[in-house]
């Protein structure tokens, strides 16, 4: 089985937002909600550069474990999905994610955050592959179509790459071969402890 | 004057072609264009995160990684487990040991017929506010971290979440009677805890339930006002956390969330291992003692063995309440 994994060569990230919007349509989020966002250091300043961040479907997930429900699972994708008929709301793996991915349809609302919300790597949650109530909680199931995430298909620059972590880490070597330089895989080490050596 | 300009023009791009030429095994040769960027692993150490600016309305999205969650996760999963498990089964254990051995402390002298108002209706009803709300939040509290491994595995998914939606609405929504319980608490009977002389002679002679002797006091003695401390500044604690983690982002980050959540879950602990001993003492462990809480009226005899001071105030105050003499509890013993 392939071992689904996001990779963002930073080198190339131009910051179009092209993968946010990509996102945003084909899972109708809602308001308030970016499952994907591009997150841009150093802004306007020598050293500028650009990353686009999502749920990295770590490697022993940090949600997964501090769930007080365990309503997380880990498909033989290793993507990592969850329940929302499970979730209770309650932040903790909000606390847990180093790439701060979870969110809540009604952050700041007292005791009711609504259930939690995250990327499930186009693969939809628990119920019925392509079914109506798993389009509505979770958006579409593109994996189970045979297809890839649709943030990276819409890349402009080909920057995000998804799909078996061998393989995309693979094309990256590559590429950092032929240009002679690259700043490594952001958030491999912190979501499944290793890096790319290039 | 047009062939000088056409010199001119031609010298210029002669220049420009011995640039390019010159540059050109520079550029050839693979030029970083983002070298001089930041770098992931040089931020992580430097800020243990990594932030930056969003063209999405959300502005907290900005932070990229801040891998501390780990440290978060361990506490959480492992070091709360012990310190909570250790503090209340520790506690039972140490609570069951002593009714063996020592037993309910009695009245010494019996039971005199005649009581005494210990806790008026409004100071009843306070504790016994806080006290539902303490023990629903604590029921609560603990399911969320020991529900898992103990709790999910007997009665399955389903039953479980549904069980700990309701526990987390309770949870959020019981803390406001709490709080204002506990600040109640704190109003009403500061006068009577603050520490004095009393108290050091109180602990070195082991108080009323540890040593076998009374001695004085005046309304509350040392251990009560330890018990009174632990609920005024451990409830100010629970309080000020849990209200910090039920609104996210108004008073921090994700890293003082998770500094809260482990002040509010250690001090939480601590908490229901002390009421555990609270309960006990008031209930099973004490002769006497659950009437000021529940009747509101102690018996003299009772007064006089566990708060001496107290009695010979009220006493030279108002005298004992001799509208309600209680004929059948004074037979017995």
């Amino acid at each position: 089985m392939a071992r689904m994994k996001f990779l963002c060569d930073a080198d190339r990230c131009i910051e179009c937002n092209a993968c946010v919007t990509a996102c945003k349509n084909e899972h109708e989020v809602p308001w308030g909600i970016n499952r994907r966002r591009v997150v841009t250091i150093n802004d306007g300043k020598p050293g500028e550069r650009s990353v686009t961040m999502a749920c990295m479907h770590c490697t022993d997930a940090p949600c997964a474990a501090v769930c007080p429900v365990n309503c997380f699972y880990t498909t033989a994708d290793g993507v990592v999905l969850h329940s929302k008929d499970l979730c209770i709301g309650c932040g903790y793996c909000f606390y847990a994610c180093p790439f701060g991915a979870p969110q809540y349809p009604k952050v700041g609302n007292f005791g009711s955050r609504g259930k939690m919300d995250k990327c499930t790597y186009c693969a939809g949650g628990p119920e019925a592959d392509g079914s109506r109530e798993e389009y509505e909680k979770y958006g579409a199931n593109r994996l189970a179509e045979g297809k890839l995430p649709l943030c990276a298909e819409m890349c402009s620059t080909k920057s995000l790459l998804a799909g078996d972590g061998e393989i995309i880490a693979q094309i990256y070597k590559e590429r950092v071969m032929k240009r002679g330089y690259g700043s490594g895989a952001w958030g491999w080490k912190t979501a499944y402890r290793e890096t790319i050596e290039s | 004057m047009a062939s000088f300009g056409r010199l001119i023009r031609l010298a210029f791009g002669a220049c420009a072609l011995l640039l390019v030429i010159m540059a050109a095994p520079a550029s050839a040769q693979q030029v970083n264009p983002t070298a001089s960027s930041v770098k992931e692993q040089q931020l992580l150490q430097e800020l243990n995160r990594i932030q930056g600016r969003v063209s999405i309305p959300d502005q907290r999205s900005g932070v990229l990684e801040q891998p501390q969650g780990r440290e978060w996760r361990e506490f959480r999963n492992v070091t709360l487990r012990w310190i909570g498990g250790v503090a209340i089964i520790g506690m039972l254990a140490v609570l069951v040991i002593f009714y063996l051995t020592r037993g309910m402390v009695r009245l010494e002298s019996g039971r005199s017929g005649r009581t005494i108002v210990r806790f008026t209706l409004f100071e009843r009803f306070v504790h016994w506010m806080t006290a539902t709300c303490f023990i629903i939040l604590a029921i609560s509290g603990l399911n969320i971290t020991f529900g898992r491994p103990l709790l999910l595995p007997l009665i399955g998914f389903e039953a479980f979440s549904e069980w700990s939606q309701w526990a987390k609405y309770a949870h959020n929504y019981l803390s406001f009677p709490f709080t204002i319980g506990v600040i109640l608490i704190f109003l009403m009977w500061i006068a009577g805890n603050l520490p004095n002389k009393v108290d050091v002679a109180w602990i070195k002679r082991g108080g009323g339930i540890v040593g076998h002797d009374h001695p004085p006091a005046y309304r509350f003695n040392a251990g009560q006002k330890m018990i009174y401390w632990i609920v005024v500044i451990g409830g100010g604690l629970v309080a000020a956390t849990g209200y910090a983690l039920m609104f996210p982002f108004y008073m921090s980050g994700i890293e003082g969330m998770q500094m809260a959540q482990i002040i509010h879950s250690v001090v939480a602990v601590l908490f229901v291992a002390a009421m555990i001993a609270h309960i006990y003492i008031g209930t099973i462990g004490m002769e006497g003692a659950f009437e000021a809480m529940g009747s509101g009226e102690v018996d003299l005899n009772w007064a006089r063995e566990h708060h001496s001071l107290w009695l010979d105030e009220e006493m030279a105050r108002t005298g004992p309440n001799d509208q309600t003499p209680q004929p059948a509890t004074a037979a017995a013993e």
